[in-house]
């Protein structure tokens, strides 16, 4: 598998988030997929199970089953299993310690990015960036429209199946205004989740890289600082991840754009498309004369 | 943390951001529902790690459970089922009545909790006093019933189970007494 | 736990789970604790984050291993053969920490000449009884030793009670420095474990020889005067016929490499429910009363109260004390009916005359010998082994009493169990009266839980109750009450009984009991005042004291002073957080934290230390130790009690104040660990071909409760169970909660590829899976997580099933009890859940979908 971040060096290490910026720092590397995010958000912003009371079905897919980040789920722990071949038997390769599998968890959140394509869509003024730089969608101005929806790289707003609402990570807003830190970090068992000012999580997540590293984890590197967000004019996030796998491997994609930056070259191309059709189109009926 | 939050946090009004928006009512208003609730500490009941919890209660009831930060062993953090708690206690599964089934029956009936400490009282008595043994078919003294069992304690409080063996062992002769220490 | 208490003293988690950031290599074996105590596990990352390593021994690859630094996947059930190799490798590599082993263990002790190891008896002690299936253990005594090893054996009480663990010393113990006498206690142990090879590894556990030598070298590199290993196990290494022995076998590895007793080190007992270690110290167990006291039998030693405490009172050692706390005790129960002249009520105990633990219970019931049931917060018709039994017992109870917080599987069985909804039992026929009583959950009491490191917390009440819902206490006082007026001034025996009891507990408006008065009475007081005591050093025998529980006492040294409640946190021993029994000790056995002369064995491992200007054990900790004992203090002839103990003998509680490598007494199936093969097994045990199996495990087995023979071909595979982060144990505090039901939402099957390739089956589709108890339908979920293991030449497969799931709650699935048998460890009386056998098929369990049959014995 190609690393997105091969090119570069994986201790880049830039941000535009401003001074003073608050966010996560998420670690793959010290998570063991207990899930206690999942649900110390859920009991906080006393968000239901994704499907209230009812009974949901097993997905099958490894210990992940509520698959993805949604209006109903702001935090959400994947699962990538990874054989080391497709069927391993650990007799035909004796002498090898450890395991012949990876198992890799990592709770994956919304980056309260540094240049929100959810805020920029939004027409009605819901999604507002706070006093901590954290990116949160006002319920009470919010009329479910849903552009926040598609111009999320990451595909974080999801519209609520009642109420018709976007919905999403708050960087528990009402806990920071109160000097509480987010539910989601302060459950953390393992510090796998680190909540603080980008100022220090950023050194922090540099410094962790570089340790992983030095101990031969060769994938080890930073996931949301300029370097994987340039292309889009991401500038970075205000969620850091410590990847030891590519981005791809976790679902998030290794270079985020706004689609928003699309749009000017779509409209060209579309403008140009246009005018060759009514040219192809002219010339069609020129010939026809 | 709160130092850190209190340096940075001017309020939102005072913030603009690059896109300019409109700060609801409701933003401004936002506060942690924990604010101004009492806290009490108390201990997860699930595994035996023990973690610390603070409970936030209002009015009687509680608005938030989570980890207690001043806990040498879980400093503030918990699993999720230890974070569920609070979902625990609310759950809407819970039982908050007497059911009961009369031998053969094929439904619940309601019935008061006077009604039924007192009918389990008088059962009590009437099998251990059908099966109650002085001595036993050796002629030892023993002072027991085996007809009446008991099932649980680690998952109920060190002073139930004082209790739980002091009235059923020491005072009614119950030896079948047993818990998930087994299991 | 026997294992622990038959070579420690004590049967309690060694260290808290603090310290095991302080280790320098982390073992995590019989136990997924990442998963499981999630956590206690961030002190594992914290140990691993400073440089240690670590290691997860385990069937599976689970979110532990994830974690760890090696990963060994070896055959559930083959434990003792990885342990007892790496036991070998110690010895013959001569990797053990010398003086630590020369001074605390009873390596140097001869044994005596009757003795007859596995070695010489093709798999058998010396003692054998073919007919009862048990031991004489009087050929296991040490040299020159007369009298019966053991204070007692019981056949009616496991090996919890602590006069059954305890050897009784007559004469002087013979000994050589030396180590070179080949019946030392060490050269025995040495030619013991010589078969246990890293070829045999391979051959029955299925790991290979590189991997398990990488093991040998992490713990033994990671241990000595400067650097600490610890190893950390749950019910996967409990939940065997021979549990008891594998973590015996942990404790012997632990003393030989000297990690017992000392920061970083120990054996930390995972404990699954808030309280087990609580219900086991103050115990809702047949078999013991508080502080590991034995409950009186019908044997003739226990017929009367001075037999009773001639019995329990240890010639030397800690023991010794036992009369005081079993009289505080019945003054505790009987109060002014507890005097002198009538035996301080010894009489009104009952006795227990057979195995009434839990499995058999099970069969009472079934039997119609028992015929009404209290269950409070227990589910045994999802967590009882072999739970369709379970559920048929329960139907023929006369009533039932259910307090819970949910309708569980227990309160509805009679309704909506598979054998209902299959049409096989119908309600109607099933003649229980059932009471189900809505049950307080912890922040809606007060009370005490002893967490898995034997500290008591205390949790204040937050909120009432809702509804009917009460407190386990409100109830035993509420029936205790009605019970008392129910029997008014009738003169029966069973009247007099319950008359005598001992019963002020002053209660609220709502009934709820004042705890304090009940802590205040485990803690003890002076009978005449009611002084509150300031620990066990102050109970007497003579009826002037009262104690509800010895080893707790000191939690309540002054009315109103609950030190359960105490909440100042440390980063190093947190002595004012909670209580630790005994005594506010955190790491047991800190005597063996400093060498022999007293002093630290290291900077870096300093704990506890003689201060030999002031003249007594001081540290980081309570020492746990006589606190003005001079290290270099030896006992004069006849000496008793403590005082038989010399100044470097660590493991009070025991005859001899030493380590037992070797054990003489307390363990039912021999002195020493020895690997014998899951009851089911798919697997020929070529360390004891002639002894395959445990010749002491307590068989259950009957038409509804039959075994498979060993290498059966109907049940190739190896079944091991387990538990999951989302759920907790039967299920009722987490398969009702919509957080956590979401995140596990149905049962499942792990399988591994090749075994799913075979049945040509993907995640999510249907499989059974059978035994001789049941049959169950659930997914199958395929991961490379489990691998086939190459074993004795032959490829072996795995399942793993989740045990949490029942037909009641938002998230459901089969019962994976319904596949387990009844059968019972010989010291602990704990079932086999960890390692049985199974069939698996593909397809659904009424004969829909193409079932992929398995071809018998294929590989």
């Amino acid at each position: 598998m190609t690393l997105s971040t091969s090119d570069r060096s994986p201790l880049t290490g830039t941000t535009g988030a401003r001074a003073g910026a608050l966010g996560f720092l998420t670690d793959v590397s010290l998570c063991i997929g207990c899930k206690a995010c999942e649900v110390a958000c859920k009991q906080w912003n006393q968000l239901p199970a994704d499907s209230g009371t009812g009974i949901t079905g097993l997905t099958g897919f490894s210990y992940d089953n509520t698959v993805d980040l949604g209006a109903t789920t702001w935090r959400h722990v994947a699962f990538v299993e990874q054989a080391a071949t497709t069927v391993d038997r650990t007799w035909e390769a004796p002498g090898a310690p450890g395991s012949p599998t990876a198992w890799l968890m990592l709770s994956d959140v919304c980056k309260h990015c540094v240049h929100a394509g959810c805020l920029e869509a939004c027409p009605t003024g819901a999604i507002v960036r706070t006093e901590f730089d954290t990116v949160v969608i006002q319920q009470d101005v919010c009329n479910g429209c849903g552009y926040c929806v598609p111009a999320c790289p990451f595909g974080v707003p999801q519209l609520g199946d009642t109420d018709r609402k976007a919905h999403k990570c708050t960087l528990c807003y009402d806990r920071l205004v109160d000097g509480l830190e987010p539910a989601c970090a302060k459950a953390c068992p393992t510090e796998s989740i680190r909540f603080g000012p980008i100022a220090e999580l950023l050194p922090r997540a540099l410094d962790r890289v570089e340790q992983l590293q030095e101990r031969g984890v060769a994938g080890a590197h930073l996931y949301g600082d300029r370097a994987i967000g340039g292309t889009g004019g991401m500038e970075g996030l205000n969620a850091l991840f410590v990847l030891t796998a590519p981005p791809e491997v976790f679902n998030l994609p290794a270079a985020p754009e706004l689609p928003q930056r699309k749009v000017l070259p779509a409209l060209v191309s579309t403008a140009i498309a246009a005018v060759a059709f009514i040219l192809g189109s002219g010339a069609a009926l020129r010939g026809r004369r | 943390m709160a130092g850190v939050l209190r340096r940075i946090g001017r309020g939102i009004g005072e913030h603009v951001g690059r896109v300019p928006n409109p700060v609801s009512r409701s933003t401004r208003a936002a506060h942690a529902r924990v604010r101004d609730a009492d806290v009490t500490v108390t201990v997860c009941p699930y595994c035996a790690v023990g973690c610390s919890q603070l409970v936030h209660t209002k009015n009687g009831r509680i608005v938030n459970i989570e980890g207690n930060p001043a806990s040498p062993i879980n400093a503030g953090t918990l699993c999720p089922k230890g974070a569920a708690t609070s979902g625990l206690v609310s759950n809407p599964a819970r039982l908050t009545t007497v059911k009961y089934r009369p031998p053969h029956g094929t439904t619940w009936e309601e019935r008061t909790l006077e009604w039924a400490m007192d009918r389990i009282a008088r059962l009590v008595k009437q099998t251990r006093d059908d099966s109650y043994e002085e001595r036993d078919g050796d002629g030892n003294l023993v002072n027991r019933t085996l007809a009446i069992g008991h099932l649980g304690g680690a998952t109920l409080d060190n002073e139930e189970n004082y209790l739980i063996k002091k009235l059923f062992t020491a005072g009614l002769g119950i030896v079948a007494v047993e818990n998930q220490a087994r299991i | 736990m026997p294992g622990l208490g038959a070579r420690l003293g004590r049967g309690g988690a060694t260290t808290p789970l603090q310290d095991l950031a302080n280790s320098d290599c982390v073992v995590i074996m019989g136990a997924n604790m990442a998963e499981n105590h999630p956590v206690g596990f961030r002190f594992v990352v914290q140990a691993r984050e400073r440089g240690a390593t670590v290691i997860h021994v385990d069937p599976r690859f689970t979110r532990t291993s994830a974690l760890s630094d090696v990963h060994v996947p070896l055959r559930a059930g083959s434990d003792m053969v990885f342990l007892g190799a790496l036991i070998n490798y110690v010895l013959q590599n001569r990797l053990y920490f010398e003086e630590y082993v020369k001074r605390y263990t009873n390596a140097p002790v001869i044994v005596g000449g009757e003795f007859r190891d596995t070695e010489d008896l093709a798999g058998l002690f010396s003692g054998y009884n073919p007919d009862e299936r048990r031991y004489d253990p009087h050929s296991w005594r040490f040299a020159g030793q007369e009298s019966s090893p053991a204070l007692s054996d019981d056949p009616n009480q496991d090996a919890q009670a602590y006069n059954q663990r305890v050897g009784r010393t007559d004469h002087p113990l013979r000994t050589d420095p030396s180590l070179e006498d080949p019946r030392c206690v060490f050269q025995v142990v040495k030619r013991h474990f010589a078969r246990y090879t890293p070829e045999m590894v391979e051959r029955l556990c299925g790991v290979p020889t590189a991997l398990f030598l990488s093991v040998a070298e992490a713990i033994t590199k990671n241990s000595g005067a400067d650097r600490t290993t610890s190893f950390a196990y749950a019910v996967a290494w409990t939940q065997h016929t021979t549990g008891t022995q594998m973590i015996s076998c942990c404790a012997i590895l632990q003393l030989l490499l000297g990690n017992i007793g000392r920061p970083g080190g120990g054996i930390m007992a995972l404990r699954g429910h808030a309280t087990i270690q609580g219900s086991t110290d103050i115990p809702t167990l047949y078999n013991l009363l508080p502080g590991y006291l034995p409950m009186p039998s019908t044997a003739e030693r226990h017929a009367t109260l001075a037999s009773y405490l001639d019995a329990v009172r240890a010639p030397t050692g800690w023991w010794h004390n036992a009369p005081k706390y079993a009289v505080s005790l019945l003054k505790a129960y009987y109060g002014e009916s507890a005097q002198e002249a009538n035996d301080f009520a010894y009489d009104l105990l009952p006795k227990i005359g057979g195995d009434y633990s839990f499995q058999p219970m099970l069969l009472m019931m079934k039997d119609r010998a028992l015929t009404g049931l209290f269950c409070m917060g227990q589910n045994p018709a999802v967590g009882g082994q072999n739970a369709r039994l379970a559920r048929e017992a329960l139907a023929k109870l006369d009533w039932l009493v259910v307090r819970d917080i949910v309708e569980t599987e227990s309160a509805t069985f009679w309704r909506d169990s598979p054998e209902v909804r299959d049409g096989s039992v119908r309600p109607e026929e099933i003649g229980t009266e059932i009471f189900v009583l809505p049950a307080a959950l912890t922040p809606e009491k007060d009370g005490s839980y002893t967490n898995t490191q034997r500290l008591v917390q205390w949790h204040d009440k937050a909120v009432e109750p809702p509804g009917d819902a009460r407190s386990e206490a409100w109830f035993v006082v509420d029936l205790a009450r009605r019970l008392k007026d129910l029997y008014g001034e009738e003169t029966t025996p069973a009247a007099r009984q319950l008359a005598a009891l001992s019963w002020y507990y002053p209660t609220d408006a709502r009934g709820e009991p004042d705890l304090d008065a009940v802590v205040a009475e485990i803690n003890g007081y002076a009978v005449a005042d009611g002084t509150l005591v300031p620990g066990y050093d102050a109970l007497r025998a003579d009826g002037s004291t009262a104690c509800g529980c010895w080893i707790y006492s000191g939690i309540m040294p002054e009315p109103g002073r609950n030190l359960a409640r105490q909440r100042a946190g440390d980063a190093r021993a947190a002595l004012d957080w909670g209580f630790a029994w005994p005594a506010n000790r955190r790491v047991l056995y800190n005597r063996a934290s400093a060498r022999p002369d007293g002093t630290p064995w290291s900077e870096r491992k300093r704990w506890v230390w003689w201060d030999a200007g002031e003249g007594r054990w001081t540290g980081h900790d309570v020492p746990d130790f006589p606190v003005t004992k001079p290290p270099d203090y030896r006992p004069r002839d006849g000496a008793e009690g403590m005082d038989a103990h010399s100044g470097d003998a660590p493991f009070v509680m025991l005859a001899d104040g030493k380590g037992q490598l070797y054990a003489a007494v307390g363990l039912r199936d021999g002195p020493l660990p020895t690997h014998y093969e899951p009851w089911e097994t798919p697997v020929a045990n070529r360390l004891y071909p002639d002894q395959e199996r445990s010749p002491t495990a307590k068989l259950l087995e009957r038409p509804d409760n039959p075994y498979h023979r060993p290498r059966d071909p109907r049940f190739p595979h190896v079944l091991t169970t387990y538990r999951l982060t989302e759920h907790h144990t039967a299920g009722a505090m987490s398969r009702f909660v919509p957080w956590l039901a979401e995140l596990q939402p149905e049962g499942f099957a792990e399988i591994d590829p090749v075994l799913a390739a075979r049945l040509q089956v993907s995640s999510r589709d249907p499989i059974v899976i059978s035994t001789l108890r049941g049959e169950i339908e659930t997914n199958a979920l395929v991961t490379s997580r489990l691998q086939p293991l190459q074993v004795d030449g032959r490829p072996l497969h795995q399942v793993g099933l989740p045990w949490h799931y029942g037909f009641g709650g938002i998230a459901t699935g089969a019962i994976a009890n319904d596949l387990a048998a009844l059968i019972e460890d010989p010291n602990s009386f704990i079932h086999e859940g960890k390692s049985f056998t199974c069939a698996v098929r593909a397809g659904r369990l009424d004969g829909r979908g193409d079932a992929t049959q398995e071809g018998e014995g294929s590989p």
